[in-house]
């Protein structure tokens, strides 16, 4: 019992960041109707960022408190990630936006490619895996047998506040109401006086600020290296996809769904090595049954 | 004998009712207009009859066959073909390629056979071929064959868009609003078209139009509907004379 | 006017095609088998020319999904890995190998074959819905298959499978090649390639007008992954040695380059493509070692290329046009006779301007 308790706590840390990534995707989805397959990248952008920002502010001679080194790691890293989301969004997927939709989707593949075998490629960064140093002191705890560490609440917290707010600024704001009038009808919408650029704009850097968030958190909770865009990001995309790409209630949902799958398959497969094997069979499964996703609702086809 | 008989059809959009209780029945060989003001649920009616959408209830049946639930291409196979209110070609292929795609049910060699170059394989071509050209001929499309058919001028390629539908072998032609876009002179040339594919192929049409000179000039009967609901039924004198149908649609045009 | 009865074919085009090409097919294949064999070609140059080859048999397979059908498959190198696997374990573990180079043409056969049963699998979910659905389908069981084979041990698992004799030499990449391009040919210029053509230009209108889209799409994948297993098995054979890490999204971008770079719905374009890019990562691997620059940074070249070609040139260097020879006869006489620039049209021409 307390096995599967502790289980089920790493399946919602691990959740937490697969949702937070799949977010990205799901709301890029829902306004372009792109698949940005550079989403899984720019969340490995942003674990650099996070991972060179807090090495710097660390190596200061003055000691700043540990709230602040954290803080400020985190809001580098959603300003970093932003800008390079949405310079990506204007260098390569603007000049394709009256394209047809398979060449933004092909060039977004490529920037993804392109990230990754850039950072390999590029000496200070590599092909190595590093660590986020501790911003902050991480202890664990013990109750009734079931260990939990600070960072493991924070990483489940933060996710869960971050989610909540980009839910409201969707549902409630006048942003997200010209983000889900823009995915009605790219063509209208500018006739009444919004700027699709700038929303569309909003909309990369409010997925890539999640990123940040989720790749902030995930670099000093793990390991990272130039190929977690693909490890990660690949995870993130199916949970968008399970829960309904284009919703982004689902895209959480999803994104617990596969921390679940990740955690608990070593538990009843022989070993872990299965985990790719048994998400993306549920992949197919799903997609076979409910081509749309668990929320996602069909589109009608205009003749 | 009933050619075709639709019943009490009906079509939800998500809480919307485009189409409420639809009944027609055509005779072979007849002409029957559909009109009523734009987003009456005509071409839904189209959608609904080619399996596009599928009905929310109701039944068409066509020749003894239910055509409800069946996709599309069986639908067009079993002897119903139609053109599309925006022009709807193959835009980067030729004059000829679009022809020949609309006879595909009707090529038999197995793909085998195609990939291979047996035999059987160039004999069907020819047919295919010089069916097409016939066909393109009788439209006056014959020497565009090869053009790629986004460069032909907009008559022609209305022309080509009902030459396309004949190419399936229809028995019924669903035209929906074939007049658009067209100036006075072509809207004649168009009619003496309809008229003549109509007594060649004899052929069954349902029309969609808003333009009163066709519809009034060549249909046999005409079905009037606004919000999805049939007001008006009868020939085209009864329905000028119509006080329902003048009010919801000729209204206007009446009181002047 | 009257309707032409048969299409008659003009004598200099009969020539070239019935015994001109076969003769300059015989005269390469026979150069193929030759050149190797007196040093002209070194074993450098062999290699690189059957990589050319398997790599032109890659994008053609792609480009029957990507470029004429216009849907999207980013997974065809799990196709590839399933012909790969298949045709190595053919000739490692069943066939003696006494026998392994008489039956090597049977073996890529099945390998390909292997390839097609699966895209049948793939196919029936992957077709429900339009758009952006075979995609994920398709980089799903790329996924699966790598990680299957990097799961079963018997075959490996991650460390990879080798045994097999170097089966693949500069002929028989010839052979399947010319293959490839001759059925891909018949395919698109027959019912079903025309059906396929429809599918690009307009789903919704292909189906009303009695194309069986279903039907086109599950063959045209299935015979697109047919190609991709046959391209995988050669591949085998020649490197000896495969790895499920080989066979990954990465592989598939590089098919996708060679596609979009050569030119969707072309074969012609789908050999330039693979020449040129095949031709072009192994100067630049040249340039690199030159340079005292790591090899690594050849990576980042093909994801660079794919997205300049997507923003500038969508179409590739033959965007849906092909060469007259890869035309059969019957397609090719016509549009010859409506060359505006021959006189007779030119005439035809002037005679309606004068009536209008």
């Amino acid at each position: 019992m307390q096995y599967y308790v502790q289980q089920i706590l790493n399946a919602l840390q691990v959740g937490s960041v697969y949702a937070l990534i799949a977010l990205g995707y799901t709301m890029v989805y829902g306004i372009l109707t792109l698949i940005n397959f550079a989403h899984g990248d720019i969340f490995m952008v942003s674990t650099y960022i996070a991972f060179f920002v807090s090495t710097l502010l660390l190596g200061l001679t003055h000691h700043l408190p540990p709230l602040f080194t954290f803080v400020a790691t985190l809001l580098a890293a959603m300003a970093g990630t932003s800008l390079v989301a949405v310079l990506i969004e204007r260098l390569a997927y603007k000049p394709l936006r009256t394209a047809p939709r398979i060449s933004c989707v092909i060039t977004a593949l490529g920037v993804g490619l392109l990230l990754e075998n850039f950072m390999v490629a590029f000496k200070p960064i590599g092909p190595d895996s590093r660590i986020i140093p501790a911003l902050f002191e991480s202890r664990n705890y013990s109750i009734a047998g079931v260990t939990f560490s600070t960072l493991q609440i924070m990483i489940i917290l933060i996710s869960g506040i971050a989610m909540v707010l980009l839910d409201l600024v969707v549902r409630k704001t006048m942003i997200g109401m010209a983000m889900r009038a823009i995915s009605w009808d790219k063509f209208t919408v500018p006739l009444m006086g919004i700027s699709v650029d700038t929303i569309i704009s909003i909309t990369f850097i409010l997925g890539a600020s999640v990123a940040a968030i989720g790749g902030t958190l995930y670099g000093m909770a793990y390991s990272i290296d130039p190929y977690m865009g693909i490890r990660i990001g690949w995870w993130a995309f199916i949970s968008a996809v399970v829960g309904g790409i284009g919703n982004i209630r689902g895209a959480m949902l999803g994104g617990y769904i596969l921390g679940f799958i990740e955690i608990f398959t070593p538990v009843f497969l022989p070993t872990s090595t299965y985990r790719d094997f048994v998400a993306f069979s549920l992949l197919l499964v799903l997609l076979i049954f409910k081509p749309t996703g668990i929320l996602g609702k069909p589109a009608v086809q205009k003749v | 004998m009933n050619l075709m008989t639709i019943s009490n059809l009906t079509h939800w959009f998500s809480g919307l009712r485009a189409v409420t209780d639809f009944n027609l029945s055509l005779k072979k060989g007849e002409l029957v207009a559909i009109i009523g003001p734009n987003g009456a649920g005509k071409t839904t009616i189209f959608n609904l009859i080619t399996g596009v959408y599928r009905p929310t209830s109701g039944q068409i049946n066509f020749e003894g066959k239910e055509l409800v639930g069946l996709p599309t291409n069986q639908i067009i196979t079993s002897g119903i073909a139609r053109t599309f209110q925006n022009i709807r070609l193959f835009k980067e292929l030729s004059v000829l390629d679009n022809i020949r795609i609309a006879q595909y049910a009707s090529v038999c060699y197995s793909p085998l056979e195609a990939i291979f170059h047996l035999p059987g394989f160039h004999k069907e071509e020819e047919k295919i071929r010089l069916r097409s050209m016939e066909l393109l001929q009788i439209f006056d499309l014959e020497d565009q064959a090869y053009t790629i058919s986004k460069n032909l001028p907009y008559g022609q390629q209305r022309r080509l868009e009902i030459a396309r539908a004949l190419a399936t072998q229809p028995k019924l032609l669903l035209l929906d609003e074939p007049a658009a876009g067209m100036n006075p002179a072509e809207v004649e040339h168009l009619i003496e078209l309809i008229q003549m594919i109509r007594k060649q192929f004899q052929l069954t049409i349902l029309l969609i139009e808003h333009q009163m000179r066709v519809v009034m000039g060549i249909a046999e009967r005409i079905k009037v509907v606004d919000f999805g609901q049939t007001i008006a039924e009868g020939t085209p004198i009864e329905i000028q004379k119509n006080p329902r149908v003048i009010e919801a649609y000729l209204g206007e045009e009446e009181s002047k | 006017m009257d309707v032409p009865v048969s299409v008659k074919v003009p004598l200099a085009v009969k020539f070239w095609t019935r015994w001109c090409m076969k003769f300059l097919l015989c005269i390469i294949f026979a150069l193929t088998y030759i050149l190797p064999k007196t040093g002209i070609i070194n074993p450098y140059i062999d290699m690189v020319l059957i990589y050319i080859g398997i790599n032109i048999i890659l994008t053609i397979s792609l480009n029957l999904v990507n470029g004429y059908m216009g849907e999207f498959s980013v997974g065809h190198a799990g196709f590839m890995a399933l012909g790969a696997y298949t045709a190595s374990l053919l000739s490692v573990w069943v066939i003696p190998d006494s026998l392994n180079p008489y039956l090597f043409p049977f073996t890529v056969v099945i390998g390909g074959v292997i390839a097609g049963v699966f895209a049948l699998i793939v196919a029936f979910p992957s077709f429900r819905t339009r758009g952006d659905y075979l995609a994920i389908v398709t980089l799903a069981f790329n996924m699966i298959i790598k990680s299957a084979i990097e799961n079963i041990d018997g075959i490996g698992g991650p460390r990879g499978f080798m045994g097999m004799d170097k089966m693949t030499n500069l002929p028989w990449t010839f052979v399947w090649v010319c293959i490839t391009i001759f059925l891909a040919r018949n395919f698109i210029f027959s019912n079903l390639g025309r059906g396929v053509l429809s599918l690009r230009e307009d789903e919704t209108a292909a189906g009303l007008l009695s194309v069986n889209t279903r039907q086109v799409k599950v063959l045209t994948f299935v015979f697109s992954a047919f190609l991709a297993g046959i391209a995988g098995a050669l591949y085998a054979h020649e490197l000896q040695y495969i790895y499920p890490k080989g066979f990954t999204i990465a592989k598939s971008t590089d098919m996708l380059v060679m596609v979009y770079l050569g030119g969707i719905g072309s074969i012609g374009g789908s050999v330039m493509g693979a020449v040129v890019y095949t031709i072009v990562l192994e100067a630049l691997r040249s340039i690199l070692q030159f340079a005292g620059i790591s090899q690594e940074w050849r990576q980042v070249f093909a994801p660079l290329m794919l997205i300049f070609l997507m923003i500038y040139r969508p179409k590739g260097i033959m965007g849906m046009r092909e060469f007259p020879f890869l035309i059969p006869e019957a397609e090719r006489f016509q549009k010859i006779s409506l060359n505006p620039f021959s006189k007779k049209n030119r005439n035809r021409k002037k005679s309606e301007e004068v009536k209008s």
